[in-house]
């Protein structure tokens, strides 16, 4: 179940369960993230992230929507007009 | 969604608060009642960047939706710009049919423009090449 927080002057946590691989890049040092490829037909990548639910705070983790169809709709802003 | 035994999850890089005083002051007032649903908030943009639909130039989140089943698998996703707002309906089509073929283990598949209760095709040797007389153009555009 999501989890409720009290809210404070920091950003709430977050964090991605899948978000990126670090490799290393052959003749570099440097370390290069690669993004996970997004594919239909294969797993969503995995996420954790603060949210507004009725009332309260929350911390919502995408893994808790296993065994359930789900719609995900990502949108540029709040108060913008479409 | 609730009806079709979906969950809806919107995500924008908006703050929690800036999400509870948009429900509060104007959406509450179109639906007559609190957001149904979570608004997640993703302020550096990272769980978009893992979806492709974040803008870095303009720090937003295009309109990105995706079609995840119960077992995370994700199953249909688009993509729109800003200013064009999304077709609701195509949306709940597509997943009427995904939760249809997934109902039918994989034993049925659904045309173009299939929808409840229209005809679905049943792959198998006895259909290659005779799609033709199952199934007519003229039925993607009917009802």
């Amino acid at each position: 179940m999501p989890t409720e927080f009290n809210p404070g002057c920091e950003r709430p946590a977050k964090k991605e369960k899948s978000p990126s691989i670090d490799i290393e890049v052959q003749n570099n040092e440097e370390k290069k993230e690669e993004q996970v490829m997004l594919k239909v037909g294969k797993p969503v990548p995995e996420f954790t992230a603060p949210a507004y639910y009725q009332g309260k705070f929350m911390n919502v983790d995408l893994s808790e929507y296993k065994g359930k169809w789900l719609l995900l709709c990502f949108y540029p802003g709040d108060f913008t007009f479409v | 969604m609730q009806e079709i035994g979906v969950d809806v999850l919107s995500v924008s890089v908006d703050s929690v608060f800036v999400h509870k005083i948009w429900n509060d002051n104007e959406l509450s007032k179109m639906v007559n009642k609190d957001v149904p649903f979570p608004m997640l908030s993703d302020q550096n943009g990272s769980i978009g960047k893992m979806y492709g639909v974040y803008d870095e130039e303009s720090g937003v989140e295009t309109r990105g939706r995706f079609i995840i089943d119960p077992d995370g698998i994700l199953q249909g996703f688009e993509v729109l710009t800003p200013p064009v707002g999304r077709n609701v309906e195509e949306t709940i089509r597509q997943i009427k049919a995904f939760q249809h073929v997934r109902g039918s283990e994989g034993t049925e598949v659904t045309p173009a423009g299939w929808k409840p209760n229209k005809k679905t095709l049943k792959p198998g040797t006895e259909l290659v090449g005779n799609v033709w007389k199952e199934w007519g153009v003229n039925e993607a555009f009917e009802d």
